[in-house]
This record gives C-alpha cells, structure tokens and sequence, in this order.
C-alpha cells in the first residue's frame, strides 16, 4: 500500500518535470513542424542560469520567497534572448524544407549551444539546493515528501491549464490552433504566419528554460544535463503524439508513473523502460496515442 | 461479346458515416472504352482506387479476367494487367522524363523476387527500348532530358499516363486525365492518350467532367452520383438521362461553355 | 562505373595502402577509425538517399562492437575476419526483425523511433553487470588467419583487415546503388505511391536498405571495437548516432567514396581540434554542419559532382 502510494507520488513528480520540459517541444513542432533539438539547450540554460544566480542570491541572505521569483524570471529572460536569436537568426532561413533538415539545424545550434554554455559558466558543476532546503518537507504517515516536489506537480498542473485555457479562450491561442489545422488557409485568411512562428518558437523557449530552472535545485547542473532531457522529452512526446498537448500531458503521466514502478519494483531496468514504452505505443499507435495518420487521398 | 475483362459486383465502401461508394454493379468487355462522369464526390475516384487495390472495400467484390482480385494489394493488381494513372499526376519530380519512363519501365519488368531486385540492372535494353518507344508514343520525347519537377501541367499528365502504360497492362484505369488543363488544349490531350491505347488494343476507363470529351471518345458512359451508378449505356442516351442532365451535366447549353463548375 | 571513377577509386585504394607502410602510427590509428566508422556512414547513404535519415544507426555499430567483445571473450574466437563477420552480421539480424516495425515510419517519425531504440541498448547495457555495466569490455587481440601481431604491427595489420573490407564494401554498395532495387532509392523518396502502382513493394525495398545499413553499422562497429580494443555503452548512445549523421550530412549522398573522405575528415579535425582548442570543438561541429546545410544541402561531395540518378548509363 504504503509501496503504491510512493509509486504514484514519486511518478507524478516525474511527469510533472516531464511535462514541464516536453510541452515547449511539441508546442513547437505542433505549430513548425520541427523537432527542435535546441530544447535541450533551452533548458541548460535555464538550469545553469538559476542555479548560479540562486546560489549568489541566497549567500546574500535576502529572503527567500525572492530566490524563487529569480529563478523564474531569469529563465524566462534566457529563454527568450535565445530563443530570439535561434528562430531570427537560423532557423527562418530553413522554413519549408524537409521536417529532418529543420531538426538537423537545430541539432546544429544544439551543438554551438553546449559550448557556449562552458564557455559562460566554465566546466564546473553547480548545485542550487537552496530552494529545496527551504521549501522543506511534509509528512504523509511514513513517508516524507519534499514541499518543492509537491510545487513542482502544482506547477506542472497550471501549466497545462494555462495551455488549454491559452489555446482555447485567448486570441492568440485560436491563431495557433488555426495555424496548426490548415497553415496555408491560416495564411489566405490573413493571418501573419511569420509572427505565429516567431511568438510559437520564443514561448517553446521560455518554457524550455523554465524547465531547466525548476529542475535545477533537484539536479546536479553539470555539462550534458541538456543531452539526456531532450532524449526524454522527445520519448514523452513521441508517446503523446507530437505537437499534441493532450499528448504531453499523457506522455508525461505514463512515462512518468512506468518509470516510478520500474525504480520501486526492478531498479535494473529503469533507464530503458522510458524507450521500451515509446517502443511499444509506436508499434501500435505509429504516431503517438493523440494523433492520427491522416491517409493520403489521390 | 466474350466474358468480362472486368466485374464488379455490389461494391460498397463506407468512410465512417459516409458512404463513399454502394451498390455498384458493372461489367467491362475487353477493349471496350468505357468514361466516367460524375459530380465532385460522387465517388469516381474510390472506384478506381478499390479496383486499383489503393482502397479495400467494405462490401462486394471485384474480378479481373475471371480471378477474383479484391482487396489485393495495389502492386500485384498491377503486376496482374491493371494499370492507373491519377487526378494530379503521380511522378518522380527530381528524375528526368526519360529516367521516370525508365523506372517503370524496369518496374514493369522486375523479377518478383528481392534477389532479382539487386541483380536487375536498372536500365536494361528492354527496359530502355520500352521507354523510348512511350515517350514517342505520347509525344513527349522532347522532354525527354527535362527534370520532371519542371514541366508544364500537360506533360505532367501524359507522362503520368506514359508510365502507367509500361509492362503492357491489359485494363487501364484514367483519372481525370484532363485536369488542369486548359480547355483549349483538353482535346488534343485527349486525342494523343486515346490514340495511344487504341493502337495497343486496350481496355480503358476513364474519368472525365468534360461531357464534349465523352461524347467524343467514349463508347459508353457510367454515371456516378453519390456513389453509385445511376446511369449506364451509349453515351448519347446516357448524356439523355433525365437523371443525369438534372444531377450531373445540366443541359447541353452549360457543358458547352464550360466545365469548371459541376457542383 | 564509368572508367574515370574506377580509376580514382583505384589510385585511392592504392594510396591508402602505400599509406599504410609509411605514416606514423598515430595516423595509422586514426585513419583505422575513421574508415570503420565510414562503413557506417556509407551505410547512413544508403538509407540517406531514399529519403530517410536514422538517429539511431549508433545501435547497430554498438551491436557490432560487442558481439566482437563477447564472442571473443566467452567464445575463444580470435581471428579477425570472423569476428567482424560476426559483428556485421548478428546488426544486420537485429535490424531485419526490427525492421518490420521500422520500415513502416518515415521522416522524424522514422529518426526518432531508431533513435529510441538506440537508446533502449544503451539502457539495458548501463544496467547490465555482466556486460559491464558503463564501463563497458576489452576486446581481445585478434589474430589474421593464423599471423598473430602485436603493438605497431597489430596497428599495421587493422589497417589494411579495415581496407579490405571498406574496399570490399565500397565494391558491393556501388553494385548495389547500380542495381534496380538500389536505384530505386530516388523514386522511393520522390512518390512512393506511384512505385507502389507501378508495381514494386516499397517497404520491401526500404527493409532491404536499413539491413544493409545495419549491416555496414554492425561491420563499422566490429572494426572500431578491434581498432580501439574497448566497447562501451557510449557507442549506443545518441550523440554517436549524431556525429554520423554529421558526416553523412556532410559528405552528401553523392558517391561511396564519400563516406569515407567524409569521415577521415571529421576524424582528422575532431583530433586536431581536441588538441588544439578544447572548448570551442562542439562550436566548430555545430557551425559547420549549419553551413552545410544552409549552403551546400548536397553535402561537401557536391561540391565536386552533384547526384545524377543512374548518369554512369546514360542511354545512347
Ligand atoms: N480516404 C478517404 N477518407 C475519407 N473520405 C474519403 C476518402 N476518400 C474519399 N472520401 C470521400 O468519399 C467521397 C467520394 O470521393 P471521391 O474522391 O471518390 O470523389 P470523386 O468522384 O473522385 O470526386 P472529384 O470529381 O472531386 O475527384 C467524397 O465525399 C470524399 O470526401
Ligand atoms: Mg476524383
């Protein structure tokens, strides 16, 4: 019982860390259609962003509902500096050619990413535990939980209904939804594609860097923390179906919860059980559990 | 006449809630030309793809020679003696005419077995010989070195129907093959394709929109609305139809002046 | 082959071997890496020019690499031929079986599927003591039918074993992109629903191409485990799929040759890079696959011939 309740604790923590770094990558690809392996870059930057600022923040001993507050609002910064730069400077040369060329690029700047990193913040790790040590913990009968943790799943659950609501009741979010349907008739209606993209590719960044930033304080940020997230995001949202946000929000849940059972029940084998589950819905659902291939009239 | 190349028997296919085809029951002699006429949707294109194997349908079945060819896949309904071309002409846009005609060509010729594949070279003098004589037939040799990516709607058309042409299909379905096209131009296209398979003795159906076009060509006309027949015969009794006038042609004062709108 | 390209892959293959007896060791070394891992971007060609790109090759060139490990560890095989026989062939066995699901994906779909499959052997080999874990093995020494050399002359002997067969493959994939099925490729990518109608299975033609890249993977793998005389997961992992892509991007789908000019390049830079600037090595990768991609999208081959489909038999 007490083994269950941990199962699902410790495995919606997981989905919500999943969530939060996987919905900037489908928003992307939902909307561009490219895989952006950049996302991993958007969240290294996030995470060495806050925890180097956390960590001079807190040795000044200002109070600490600010710490947070800094956090989140550099990685915002960060993401959008990038995420700027990204889509005006490269990635509007490669619209419109091939979906595995965009990504390429991206693995492109992914690469010049991970350097520039070292080159900011030098070779050495960080550790922002600072956050998580003064959320501190609550008991639930015998288990101890982190109050970050707990945060983190509120956190995760407002930002899947921000996105619905976004998508749903906002302007800019019906854009978005009629770019997604139909992009040339999105275009011959007037709206401006190039903006949608511009705005689409800037808030995937942001959320990207907000991710890294949550994370930081329960990770070590050290060199190659972006190589293994992508990889993971890009299983969540493989499983959800890309660009689908349902998709992410299910993904997350389920990779999430197999993980957390796999840790408890048969350590040995959690590190493939994320990819053994893509595998698997792939083989059934070839384009994740939310999308449908549409078959090719002629 | 003698039996039927083709019969098709209560065919019926549904998408959903849909029905995109339903009863339909006809049978083609050998070289007959048969056009097809029919409002948008109304099912012309599912026929042929559930012939052509590209559709399997919900309901009936389809023989081809006698052999009962329902719900094969399309390249062995191919490999079978059907052949197709398309409403938006299906071609390999960064090869050359003359490398496109050869892709058939050699597809045409290919041993069925994956061994056969590798040790097939790809242009064989056969296969070679083949497309150049397609090429001159459908008159399209002066763009023999053209990137088919590059060429104007017309040929696209007539090399779409070129290649479906290569290893000598015995039943050769046309979709709209005059689509896109200009209506100036629309016969003389239509003139080149019919030549074409009238001197190798095929049978051919064909879609087509244009009414002056199948009274021209066709020796008899299958009517489509909603998917199913609901007229079938001589073209000019058929164009007659009360039915088909109201639902599909409009009186002869409208097909004459254009085709562009048969809502 | 037309005769101009017999002859210049001739005097390159010569060039190579004569190069084999003079250059330093260290050269030697490298040049035996950077053709085993061309094999498997020859391989990445092959899939390449019918349009698909895999961001998991890296299992295969894995999977080739500690079959060598563990059938010359627990199945006292030393000679070198069999070994890498072995090696290509238990890839190409994985990848026919998965292939049956692979086949059916196309474009990012296809890329991410392999790359997640990648990533499933890099899991299980991380967490599996007896295959040791992320330490990974040591390969043994091999033997050449029987001559059993050692230090510079075992470096010496790898070489050519490593020339041999990227000639001999070379040799096979040049037939083979020659051939229908090979040739195909163009059609396939282009409109794989008019070669359906026209009468030949597309999945069994892209089936055949990811075995014979698996294969080429598997081989490249079992040469680089003899030449470095170590497996670990890392051959698994995606960034290892990654930098392969990199050269394939680089060196175009243009010709065979290619892929191996393209990886001695990536190796001979990545070495000099390592030395020379530490820190801005991922700087260069990046920026110059951008600039590729951006300003040569046939890769650096075409700089020298662009891709004709078939032009060697160009019809009288
Ligand atoms: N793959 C499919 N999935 C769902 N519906 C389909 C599919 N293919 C065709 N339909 C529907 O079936 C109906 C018949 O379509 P079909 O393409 O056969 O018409 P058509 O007579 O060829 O029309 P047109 O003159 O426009 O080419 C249409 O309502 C169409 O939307
Ligand atoms: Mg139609």
């Amino acid at each position: 019982m007490l083994n269950a309740f941990a199962v699902l604790i410790d495995g919606l923590v997981y989905a919500a860390y999943l969530f939060i770094v996987a919905i900037g990558l489908t928003l992307i690809f939902g909307v561009m259609k490219i895989l952006n392996v950049a996302h991993g870059s958007f969240f290294t930057f996030g995470a060495y962003g806050a925890a180097s600022a956390v960590g001079i923040y807190f040795n000044r001993g200002l109070p600490e509902a600010g710490g947070y507050l800094l956090m989140v609002v550099l990685a915002m910064a960060l993401g959008l500096v990038l995420g700027l730069i990204l889509e005006r400077g490269i990635m509007r040369w490669v619209y419109g050619r091939d979906e595995v060329v965009m990504a390429l690029v991206t693995y492109a700047a992914f690469l010049i990413l991970e350097d520039v990193v070292i080159l900011i913040w030098g070779p050495g790790s960080y550790a922002a535990y600072q956050p998580l040590l003064s959320a501190g913990n609550i008991e639930i009968g015998e288990l101890i939980l982190s109050n970050y943790d707990l945060g983190l799943i509120a956190v995760a659950a407002m930002l899947a209904a921000a996105c619905y609501w976004g998508l749903k009741f906002t302007r800019y979010g019906r854009l978005l939804t009629a770019v997604i349907f139909d992009r040339e008739t999105a275009a011959a209606f007037g709206i401006n594609v190039r903006v949608v993209y511009t705005v689409t590719f800037v808030i995937g960044a942001m959320l990207g860097a907000l991710g890294g930033a949550i994370m930081a304080p329960k990770i070590a940020v050290t060199l190659g923390i972006g190589v293994e997230v992508i990889v993971l995001a890009f299983a969540v949202v493989a499983i959800g179906g890309m660009g689908s946000i349902e998709g992410a929000f299910a993904g997350a849940l389920i990779v999430g919860i197999c993980r957390a059972a796999t840790v408890h029940l048969f350590p040995q084998v959690e590190l493939f059980v994320i990819y053994a589950v893509m595998a698997l819905v792939l083989m059934i659902r070839p384009y994740g559990l939310f999308v449908r291939a549409q078959p090719r009239k002629i | 006449m003698s039996s039927p190349i083709l019969s098709v028997q209560d065919l019926g296919k549904r998408f959903g809630s849909l029905f995109a085809a339903r009863d339909i029951t006809v049978s083609i002699p050998a070289q007959q030309t048969v056009g097809v006429i029919g409002a948008n949707g109304a099912g012309k294109t599912t026929f042929i793809n559930m012939i052509t194997g590209h559709l399997r349908p919900t309901k009936g079945t389809i023989h081809f020679e006698g052999r009962d060819i329902t719900a094969l896949p399309s390249r062995q309904i191919k490999a079978m003696g059907i052949s197709r071309s398309f409403q938006v002409a299906q071609i390999f846009p960064s090869l050359t005419v003359f490398e496109n005609m050869c892709a058939a060509a050699a597809i045409g010729r290919a041993p069925k077995t994956l061994i056969g594949h590798v040790r097939t070279p790809l242009r064989s003098q056969e296969s070679v010989a083949e497309a150049k004589t397609l090429l001159e037939l459908f008159q399209i040799a002066p763009y023999r070195d053209s990137l088919a990516a590059t060429l104007p709607q017309g040929i696209r058309k007539l090399l779409d129907i070129g290649m479906a042409l290569a290893g000598a299909p015995r039943l050769l379905l046309l979709d709209e093959p005059t689509s896109g096209i200009s209506i100036e131009e629309k016969f003389d296209l239509m003139q080149i394709v019919m030549s074409a398979l009238l001197s190798r003795k095929i049978t051919v159906l064909f879609v087509e929109h244009d009414m002056d076009i199948i009274e021209g060509f066709a020796e008899r006309v299958l009517a489509f609305y909603d998917g199913t027949v609901i007229a079938d015969g001589m073209p000019a009794a058929t164009l007659a139809d009360p039915r088909v006038q109201t639902l599909i042609s409009g009186p002869k004062l409208r097909s004459a002046v254009g085709t562009g709108a048969h809502v | 082959m037309v005769r101009g390209d017999r002859i210049a892959a001739g005097s390159a293959f010569l060039a190579a071997a004569v190069a084999g007896f003079m250059l330093p060791d260290w050269i030697i070394s490298l040049a035996t890496i950077a053709f085993a891992n061309g094999l498997v971007v020859l391989g990445l060609i092959v899939m390449w020019r019918a349009g698909l790109v895999s961001f998991g090759q890296a299992l295969y060139y894995c999977m080739g690499g500690y079959a060598v490990a563990l059938i010359g560890r627990w199945g006292g095989v030393t000679d070198a031929f069999l070994l890498v026989l072995v090696g290509g062939l238990s890839a190409a066995g994985i990848s026919f079986v998965i292939g049956f699901l692979l086949a059916r994906y196309r474009e990012i779909f296809f890329a991410m599927l392999s790359l997640a499959l990648s990533m499933i052997l890099y899991g299980l080999l991380v967490k599996t003591e007896s295959l040791g874990s992320t330490d990974g093995l040591n390969v043994i020494v091999p033997t050449f039918l029987g001559y059993a050399p050692h230090q510079e002359k075992l470096i010496v002997a790898l070489y050519f074993l490593v020339l041999v067969v990227c000639a001999t493959a070379a040799l096979l994939v040049g037939a083979y992109f020659r051939s229908l099925a090979g040739a195909l490729a163009i059609p396939v990518r282009d409109n794989e629903l008019r070669v359906e109608f026209l009468g030949m299975s597309v999945s069994r033609l892209i089936h055949t191409k990811l075995v014979i890249s698996a294969l080429l993977a598997g081989t490249g793998g079992a040469l680089a485990a003899l030449a470095v005389g170590h497996v670990d997961p890392n051959m698994s992992y995606w960034t290892t799929s990654g930098e392969f892509v990199f050269i394939t991007i680089l060196a175009g789908a243009g010709s065979v040759g290619a892929a191996f000019v393209g990886s001695l390049a990536f190796e001979s830079v990545r070495s000099f890079a390592f030395a020379m600037l530490p820190q801005l090595w991922e700087i260069l990768l990046g920026s110059v696959l951008l600039l590729t991609i951006l300003f040569l999208p046939q890769g650096l081959g075409s700089l020298i011939e662009r891709l004709h489909w078939g032009r060697e038999a160009k019809a009288p």
